[in-house]
């Protein structure tokens, strides 16, 4: 059975934060009137305004289906995908779009993910495993660990993650603490201590529990609240906390190897 | 060309493309309506933090006019007995009570306790951790501050004793 989807169109006011520092322009909002359907995205009435308003507009995207996070913007109030945000779902006529907050701005909604990706290369977001022979490695022997699909449920959220930035501009403690790793970091550290194949716990540990480390997260819930591929960051930095306190049991067992021969 | 992060609230140059700091600061706190209760938790387990920590200061000033002889002391207490002190009082009995029982819930849920466990996450992606067993907590801390409240009101400005 087909299904008519409605055809109706309707006028929505587009306010878009506008700023270019390397032409001393102060910061102002432009507003574009754009048609729009039920289904119409705020990436997509940005782009229309783009194509048929003003082309030096400044916006940064690329698969318009959440799996890049590249689109990343405050739209009315809150951080969100823009690509993966309806107009109709924010009940409102005038849609105001800004940079993504606690990150550089570079122009328009277009802001500097720098900072960002260091604090997440900090944690040393890779599996370290010393229990893997160096002759392993050096004659690259290596087939696979052993896991469960139960030993993969413990960390398979938190892998999720599309480094979108979300997290990090709603995190209250990254808006005063420029050397707090955020939350995207700190769920990634959580990810690789869950994962069975990896044995850098120390090494991390060592990393996150400082004085700007995992203890300024005291659980805003913000970071989970708009993150859009569920990884929960505040789940995975409040587990970690228990970890490191002793609290939470860590009954990890690590992985084998398959060799190539089984 | 390149471009290079600026911690400053200045714009400035980094490499070949001037960039600026989107931080948000303390402003950022101003409003913690838009990410839901625990936010809103957080702004007052800071609020409430602060303000005891202030009364705290303020307690060992006014018992330290104990020193000074029993009329500094009873001057100082007469300042609680009108209807500003009383206002005071009740905001302390107030933020002692939401800081103390919201304290009891982050103790548990800052350890991993009360906030459920990893899963595969299915679409809407609603987040485990911000589930109604340790979203309750504040409920029920916001609850008693105001129950509290109301009986310190009527010992201070009714008839109960």
């Amino acid at each position: 059975m087909w299904i008519r989807m409605s055809e109706e169109t309707k006028k929505i006011k587009l306010k878009v934060y506008r700023t270019n520092y390397n032409k001393e322009e102060s910061p102002h909002y432009d507003e574009f009137d754009v048609s729009v359907k039920r289904w119409t995205t705020v990436l997509d009435a940005l782009l229309d305004a783009k194509s048929y308003s003003d082309s030096s507009l400044g916006i940064r995207y690329s698969c318009r289906m959440a799996s890049c996070g590249s689109c990343g913007m405050k739209i009315n109030g809150r951080p969100r995908l823009a690509c993966y945000t309806k107009i109709s779902e924010l009940n409102d006529q005038t849609i105001v779009c800004d940079p993504l907050p606690n990150f550089p701005r570079i122009r328009d909604l277009v802001t500097d993910f720098t900072e960002f990706f260091a604090h997440h290369k900090k944690i040393e977001p890779y599996i370290q495993n010393e229990r893997v022979p160096i002759d392993v490695v050096k004659n690259d022997d290596l087939v696979e660990f052993k896991q469960t699909p139960e030993d993969v449920d413990k960390y398979l959220q938190f892998s999720y993650c599309i480094k979108c930035g979300l997290c990090y501009s709603a995190c209250p403690t990254v808006a005063t603490d420029t050397k707090f790793p955020g939350p995207q970091a700190l769920s990634q550290a959580y990810r690789y201590t869950a994962d069975n194949r990896d044995t850098g716990e120390p090494s991390r540990f060592n990393i996150i529990d400082e004085r700007h480390g995992i203890w300024r997260c005291h659980f805003a819930g913000s970071c989970s609240s708009v993150c859009p591929k569920g990884v929960d960051p505040a789940l995975g930095i409040q587990l970690l906390k228990g970890h490191l306190i002793g609290i939470t049991k860590n009954d990890k067992k690590i992985a084998t190897l398959r060799s190539k021969e089984e | 060309m390149g471009i290079k992060p600026n911690s400053e609230n200045n714009s400035s140059t980094g490499g070949d493309i001037r960039i600026k700091s989107g931080r948000e600061g303390l402003m950022g706190w101003l409003n913690p309506t838009r990410y839901g209760w625990e936010r809103v938790s957080y702004w007052l387990q800071r609020l409430t933090g602060v303000g005891l920590l202030i009364y705290f200061i303020g307690h060992i000033y006014e018992t330290s006019s104990l020193v000074n002889g029993i009329n500094a002391w009873n001057s100082m207490l007469e300042l609680t007995q009108t209807t500003g002190g009383h206002i005071f009082l009740l905001l302390v009995i107030g933020a002692s009570t939401f800081h103390t029982v919201n304290g009891l819930r982050l103790i548990f849920t800052e350890s991993g306790i009360g906030i459920g466990r990893p899963g595969r996450p299915d679409y809407p992606y609603d987040a485990t951790s911000l589930n109604y067993k340790q979203k309750s907590g504040i409920w029920v801390a916001l609850l008693l501050a105001t129950i509290a409240m109301l009986y310190g009101g009527m010992v201070m400005f009714g008839d109960v004793n």
